[in-house]
């Protein structure tokens, strides 16, 4: 088994240090919002997981285009470790949303296009990996999974549209000081933290991203040995 | 059926619409000594809509609200046990790699498949609205809903159709169907939903708009989408 290469343990040590960092600057450095209070400290983790999770699903069609076009099994990799990153961080941020929802808007959950599009993105990765379960042949597993992204890819945009359709909830919170609840003034500080969280994942992000990719090819070479083997 | 075959054999490859065509009639005609797939269809959606009468306590109050949902939901359940049918009958008898190695254009299997299966569709569909019309005391029969039904369908059974193929070539086969298609053609729904009960409440035409203009954009999207795509979910 080959070791990991010198940049991604780099990267892991970046990663972790920055994350320490983000922490303390979400605790420390921003200062308390007059409302929430406490509360709102969540919201740097909420809108960081929610980006890497935006990340991954950009990736994930980026990768499944390019899978079909190339015909190739690493795209493949590629796409399944977008896709997974991409769950997780949007279950994370589902989760950290419904925590900060609870004491501001009153309820876990609501029926806002934000979080609907996320809920149904989720079940649309669910479907993705169900879908892959069921498939032996790795180049049609290939074929298969790339056209599901790309048809997820095409149809969470115009969920979202058409959720939005209705009203929402849920604050914008760069750029507006509507009196909608949950919105509220960001201070140069607050944007500094916001960034720097955003930043952080975006590291984090890449780091995983290469781990996962990592696995896949390994997982993929576990395969090959084991084929020779019965030949 | 014969004329078809023959047509197609001294001009392959170009004659694209009678390509379509042929398949279309295949189904259409098997369909019509069989009557497995619309029997089906149509016992299940009545079963759906009896469920619904017990589960919701249509009186009419609750009607007024309930009904465009109740539509929705039954076409959208309806619609993968006919997508299902379809498309595992193509794969049980071979028929598919038959259809494959036709000498067409791959994209006139996609629209012949989705062009019968939009026509089992309707068929359910028109068989629905006037039963439930004379079951629940409720005027159906509205051209706007009509029109509505029909950007839907069309919409729901072109990504229906593509993703159809991809299930039945699956281990899970039918189980996989409804899952892979209800997370994405949730835009048709909710439009649909909306622009329905829009309708039968005799809204302004302005406000229902935006909704039938999703509906077209979700049809044209996807039917583009899924003509690039099926190449690829019936390669081998």
């Amino acid at each position: 088994m080959k070791p990991q290469p010198l940049a991604l343990k780099m990267l892991n040590v970046v990663s972790v240090l920055l994350f320490l960092a983000a922490l303390g600057m979400v605790f420390l450095y921003a200062p308390l919002e007059v409302t929430m209070n406490y509360v709102q400290k969540i919201f740097y983790f909420h809108i960081a997981t929610a980006w890497v999770g935006m990340l991954g699903f950009i990736a994930a069609a980026v990768a499944g285009v390019v899978c079909l076009i190339k015909h190739d099994q690493k795209w493949d990799i590629i796409e399944l470790a977008a896709v997974e990153i991409s769950l997780i961080f949007f279950l994370i941020a589902i989760f950290a949303g419904s925590i900060w929802a609870r004491p501001t808007w009153g309820t876990y959950w609501t029926w806002e296009p934000r979080l609907t599009t996320a809920a149904i993105l989720e079940m649309i990765y669910i479907a993705y990996l169900l879908l892959r379960q069921g498939i032996d042949d790795p180049d049609r597993r290939a074929r298969f999974s790339a056209v599901y992204t790309l048809v997820g890819a095409i149809s969470v945009p115009i969920t979202f549209l058409s959720i939005r359709l209705f009203r929402t909830i849920h604050p914008v919170v760069i750029g507006t000081n509507s009196a909608s609840t949950g919105s509220f003034d960001m201070t140069s500080k607050m944007l500094l933290t916001m960034f720097f969280a955003l930043f952080t994942f975006s590291i984090i992000f890449v780091d995983l991203f290469w781990h996962r990719i990592r696995l896949g090819q390994l997982a993929q070479l576990v395969e090959q040995l084991k084929l020779e083997e019965l030949q | 059926m014969e004329n078809n075959q023959q047509s197609s054999e001294h001009k392959p490859a170009s004659n694209f619409l009678g390509a379509i065509n042929a398949i279309v009639w295949k189904d259409l005609a098997a369909e019509l000594r069989s009557r497995e797939l619309l029997s089906a269809m149509l016992v299940f959606t009545l079963l759906i809509i009896l469920i619904f009468n017990f589960a919701l306590e249509l009186d009419p109050s609750t009607r007024r609200v309930a009904t465009p949902g109740i539509l929705w939901a039954t076409f959208a359940f309806a619609g993968t046990l006919g997508l299902n049918r379809s498309m595992s009958v193509e794969k049980d008898r071979g028929c598919l790699d038959g259809l494959l190695l036709a000498p067409v254009d791959r994209s006139a299997i996609y629209f012949g498949k989705t062009i019968s299966n939009l026509v089992f569709m309707l068929i359910v569909e028109a068989v629905v609205l006037p039963v439930y019309s004379v079951l629940y005391n409720t005027n159906l029969f509205n051209p706007g809903l009509i029109v509505v039904i029909l950007l839907g369908s069309v919409g729901y059974v072109a990504v229906g159709t593509l993703l159809s193929s991809m299930a039945v070539q699956t281990r899970t086969r039918d189980v996989l169907l409804p899952i892979l298609l209800f997370p994405v053609v949730i835009p048709i729904l909710i439009a649909a939903v909306k622009a329905s009960s829009g309708f039968l409440q005799g809204l302004e035409l302005a406000e229902i708009m935006p909704y039938i203009n999703l509906l077209i954009v979700y049809d044209v999207i996807f039917t583009a989408a899924a003509y690039m795509v099926f190449d690829y979910v019936v390669e081998e």
